[in-house]
């Protein structure tokens, strides 16, 4: 088998990526039934999203003026006419078994997204190209009940749930990434890291991959070098995270280059990305390529915003995530290196949002790039998804500030809200935490250490002031950590004066 | 009372509003008519008995009341089964949607139930309204009340020939590429197809999207134009529906004066083909228009050629996805359904179980349309005839300011006599097709009778001018009334519980 380094030297990868946004607009894309998430199954529906004989789609305005945000900020071309089509083919939690999607003529054409990335060889920018964003609505939900695995196959009876059936969708498809190289997994993720700040910041949908607000799938493929042509990809779904981005794709690489190793060919289909494993299995082939019968949908006019109101919303647009990037990095005065850090660990905006609840722009970084980082690394989770808020940290910080905590124990109170045990002062006070300010106490416990350590203390009052860390140390686990190790040695050297 | 199921819409309206007779009274005795003839005739799928008793008491009360009502009030009327009407039987002829009670109105429904007009029940059709005899229909065929064994047109043979026997004195009817105007010719009734936009789709169970329209009939022009203004209108639900005041049809049908207008014929929808009773009734009806004051002359639309086979790849193509809804899981026919078989297994078996030979016909003509590598041959050849016969349409419009031609080549034909051959079938809609892939509107009226049976004369008018189809066809209907002694149904077969069937 090829390591990842010899893969990438016979090789070339390719990259495609196909982003779904579940935008957030109040009401569905062509009715007026709640889009809200996680509603009692079949409470959010009507005769338009149910399908039902003689209802027809209207469109929700809301869903275009978001779509041209996207598009606007990806740097597209927005259509002056574009189009809706029907996507026709059968599926049980597809209430009219078509989709209403764009075809040929989607409301975006030709953008582009740059992304940012600290390679061991410094900080590059990969322009990464979009083809097209389109609108199109989203279909309901099956659930298969019985059988081992969850799937269609071998279930007993399925349950299908139509909330979700309407629910605006909009597509963002990349051209074929070329040039990524040996980081195209890292590329990848930050690509999607990138556009789902861009989304966030626009305001346009809640962009949670956990709860398929936002969704990619991977497409991936390896060329001999030389060839001159692209190899044949597969096409990963159910990519859940940022995280599963770049080990979905890591793992497609080594899937396919072990298969032209073998003199097999890579098999053109959909695959489906299991977290547990970081491997992909197949879904349903390609091979054959389903034929969609795609054509103008009958039942709407064609979308034709007008130049006012492009421009209208083209000064909308927020400031790029890039350029607010560059902003902070000169207001916070953030060494390049230390900025690359936070871009690459995803917590910019969790540090900037952490700053504004008047926590002090350094104490932030450090903490969110420091433990929560390594807590995040444990738990193999993104900074982002650590079940902590900026607030909670602010709220630490201004603590330790006042002197109430000290730094160790402020990670004891971190440590103990991502264990979800609550706020920060509702762990202080279950787990007792506090810092000993008794002056009396702590002259005790720095008597009880002076005592147990003479020669120590001797070297101390005879002006080794360093030998003073071994006995602050003793005090400091006397007193279980809750001390405050400054005023400690401040007392001691006194004592000791 | 049986004197009041003779009566026009307008007629009724008056009594009603002079509370000479009350709405019970008109509703019942229509109920009677159905009761008596419609086991002969089988215009209705569904008589809503008390249903419509209690509208016409809701309207009774109001008009005791002093409130004012609109002019169809407590007037009744027979719904085409392509509508949808909350909590009643709507199967659009069809087995997949026996027993389906929807569970909304069509925009229309609401409308006329807005305006007080009682709904009776609703009326046979072509299965998925594809058809021009009734003889689709998955629960059998509507006779036509001039001669029993012949059609009442398709596909709302079911509201025309409702309107023939004296069940109802309007009717709603949809037309995708003449199921309005073809039975109403068969019928010696009046049908309009409105200017696509014109009346709200909502709720209307979808044949060919693009085609679709609803209108009115009746057995007067006036009436229709009373009906006509009801229904129309734009609607927030409908996207396709226009955003414009409906033309003043109402006025115009009773202005009736063609002095000074240009009428265009049409040189492709005569001639070869056409019945020379048919060719006949419609040269008399231009010589009156002439006498009238109109100009009449000659105008080509040569694209109309193509028309026929334009519409049997597009209607198909969009029928092959509107149908597709149709598939066992929320509403209708379920069929297989034992617990061993998948859910596609069962889609499969309720499709081919519910679905008639026509529409498996027109779903599979379609799916090939739209295919990968024949589209551009199939469905975009035939959306280029389209636009051309559009074209064909604004030049002619440019010299006239209507069209006409016969509304069918032949009189009523026999039942069972083009079953077994789909395209002599389809020739029955060759004049009125062009009409839809347009958009434009359209209306058929009585020219008088070929060897006893009706013939029906089509007024086109631009889009969004409908109301020159009514101020035409009621200065045609003037004269030939007075010729006839009233409207053409007067001379219809007075039917009795004894006939056919």
């Amino acid at each position: 088998m090829l390591t990842y380094d010899e893969i990438i030297e016979k090789y070339e990868p390719a990259l495609g990526l196909e982003v779904h946004v579940e935008l957030g607009t109040k009401t569905k894309m062509f009715c007026g039934c709640p889009t809200e998430f996680g509603a009692e199954p079949n409470t959010q529906v009507c005769p338009v999203c149910l399908g039902m004989p003689g209802a027809l789609p209207f469109v929700n305005e809301r869903a275009i003026e978001s779509t041209i945000l996207i598009g606007l900020a990806l740097n597209c071309s927005i259509a002056p006419m574009s189009r809706f089509a029907r996507k026709n083919y059968f599926y049980p939690d597809m209430p009219k078994n078509f989709q209403i999607s764009q075809y040929d003529e989607p409301i975006c054409t030709d953008g582009y997204l740059d992304v940012e990335y600290e390679t061991p060889e410094g900080m590059k920018t990969f322009r990464i190209e979009i083809e097209r964003v389109h609108m199109e609505e989203d279909t309901g939900k099956s659930l298969h009940v019985g059988g081992a695995t969850g799937r269609i196959h071998g279930a007993e009876y399925s349950l299908l749930d139509y909330n979700r059936a309407g629910i605006p969708l909009v597509e963002i498809v990349t051209k074929t990434v070329l040039g990524t190289e040996r980081y195209a997994p890292q590329i990848a993720k930050a690509y999607v890291k990138e556009l789902r700040d861009i989304l966030r910041a626009l305001g346009v949908s809640d962009v949670k991959m956990e709860q398929g607000s936002l969704r990619c799938d991977a497409n991936i493929s390896l060329s001999p070098r030389g060839s001159g042509k692209l190899g044949t990809r597969s096409e990963t779904k159910n990519v859940n995270s940022l995280r599963s981005v770049e080990r979905a794709i890591t793992s497609e690489m080594h899937r396919h280059a072990q298969r032209l190793e073998a003199g097999e060919r890579v098999v053109q289909e959909t695959r489906h990305f299991q977290e547990d494993s970081g491997t992909t299995r197949s879904g349903r082939s390609k091979e054959q390529a389903e034929d969609y019968r795609y054509f103008p949908e009958p039942d709407l006019l064609p979308v034709a915003p007008s130049a006012e109101w492009i421009e209208e919303l083209r000064a909308q647009l927020p400031e790029r995530p890039s350029a607010h990037r560059a902003r902070l990095q000169q207001l916070w005065q953030v060494p390049d290196k230390e900025m690359a850090a936070m871009i690459n660990a995803g917590v910019v905006g969790i540090v900037e949002e952490t700053v504004a609840q008047g926590a002090d722009p350094t104490k932030a970084r450090t903490w969110w790039l420091g433990e929560i980082s390594r807590l995040a690394n444990e738990r193999e989770v993104e900074v982002a998804e650590m079940p902590i808020t900026p607030k909670d940290v602010a709220e630490i910080i201004a603590l330790v500030a006042a002197g109430e905590l000290t730094d160790k124990l402020a990670r004891q109170v971190v440590e103990g809200v991502i264990a979800g045990e609550g706020k920060p002062k509702e762990v202080i006070a279950a787990r007792g935490i506090k810092v000993v300010s008794d002056e009396g106490e702590l002259v005790a416990a720095i008597e009880r250490a002076i005592a147990a350590q003479p020669e120590t203390a001797q070297k101390v009052r005879d002006g080794n002031i360093p030998a003073a860390g071994a006995l602050i140390g003793a005090v400091m686990k006397d007193t279980k950590g809750q001390a405050d190790a400054a005023r400690v040695r401040e007392l001691l050297l006194g004592l000791l004066a | 009372m049986s004197e009041l199921i003779y009566k026009s819409a307008a007629q009724l309206s008056e009594s009603l509003a002079k509370k000479e007779v009350s709405a019970r009274e008109v509703t019942q005795a229509h109920l009677d008519q159905i009761t008596k003839v419609d086991k002969a005739v089988h215009a209705f799928l569904f008589v809503d008995t008390e249903g419509a008793l209690a509208q016409a008491d809701q309207v009774d009360a109001a008009r005791a009341k002093g409130e004012t009502l609109g002019p169809l009030a407590g007037v009744p009327l027979a719904l085409k089964d392509i509508l949808a009407q909350e909590g009643i039987p709507t199967t659009c002829g069809s087995k997949i949607l026996e027993g389906w009670r929807p569970p909304y109105s069509a925009t229309v429904v609401k409308k006329l139930r807005a305006a007080g007009v009682v709904i009776l029940g609703k009326t046979n059709m072509d299965e998925f309204a594809m058809g021009s005899s009734t003889e689709n229909s998955a629960f059998g065929t509507t006779q036509n009340p001039w001669d029993l064994t012949r059609i009442p047109g398709g596909s709302g043979g079911g509201s025309a020939a409702a309107l023939a026997a004296f069940e109802a004195p309007l009717a709603i009817g949809s037309d995708t590429g003449g199921s309005i105007r073809q039975p109403a010719a068969v019928t010696g009734t009046v049908g309009v197809k409105p200017t696509y936009g014109g009346v709200s789709r909502y709720g209307v169970i979808a044949y060919s999207s693009s085609l679709d329209q609803v209108g009115p009939c009746a057995r007067t022009v006036l009436d229709t134009a009373l009906l006509h203004e009801v229904i129309a209108g734009h609607d927030d639900y409908d996207a396709t529906s226009i955003n414009a005041p409906t033309p003043p049809v109402v006025a115009a049908a009773k202005r009736a004066d063609v002095k000074g207008m240009k009428i265009g014929v049409i040189k492709e929808l005569s001639g070869d083909g056409y019945e020379s009773g048919v060719s006949e009734r419609f040269e008399e009806s231009l010589e009156i228009l002439r006498s009238q004051g109109a100009t009449i002359e000659m105008v080509s639309c040569p694209n109309f050629d193509y028309g026929l086979a334009a519409y049997y790849l597009i209607a198909p193509s969009e029928a092959s996805s509107n149908l597709a809804r149709f598939d066992a899981m929320r509403y209708g026919l379920r069929v297989g359904d034992d617990g061993s078989r998948s859910a596609e297994e069962v889609m499969s078996m309720t499709r081919a179980a519910g679905f008639g030979r026509e529409v498996k016909r027109r779903i599979v003509l379609g799916t090939y349309a739209l295919s990968a590598g024949y589209y551009d041959a199939y469905y975009g050849s035939a959306q280029k005839v389209r636009t051309l016969i559009t074209q064909d349409f604004a030049k002619a419009f440019s010299s006239v300011d209507v069209l006409v031609s016969p509304t069918t080549p032949t009189v009523a034909f026999l039942i069972g006599a083009k079953s077994n051959d789909p395209v002599a079938m389809y020739l029955s809609d060759v004049a009125t097709i062009p009409v839809n892939l347009a958009g434009v509107a359209a209306m058929s009226l009585p020219a008088g009778l070929s060897e006893g049976l009706p013939v029906g004369f089509q007024i086109i008018a631009p889009a969004m001018k409908d109301d020159r189809l009514y101020q035409v066809g009621a200065a045609l209907e003037r004269e030939l009334a007075a010729k006839w002694g009233g409207v053409l149904t007067t001379k219809a077969p007075k039917l009795n519980s004894s006939a056919g069937a």
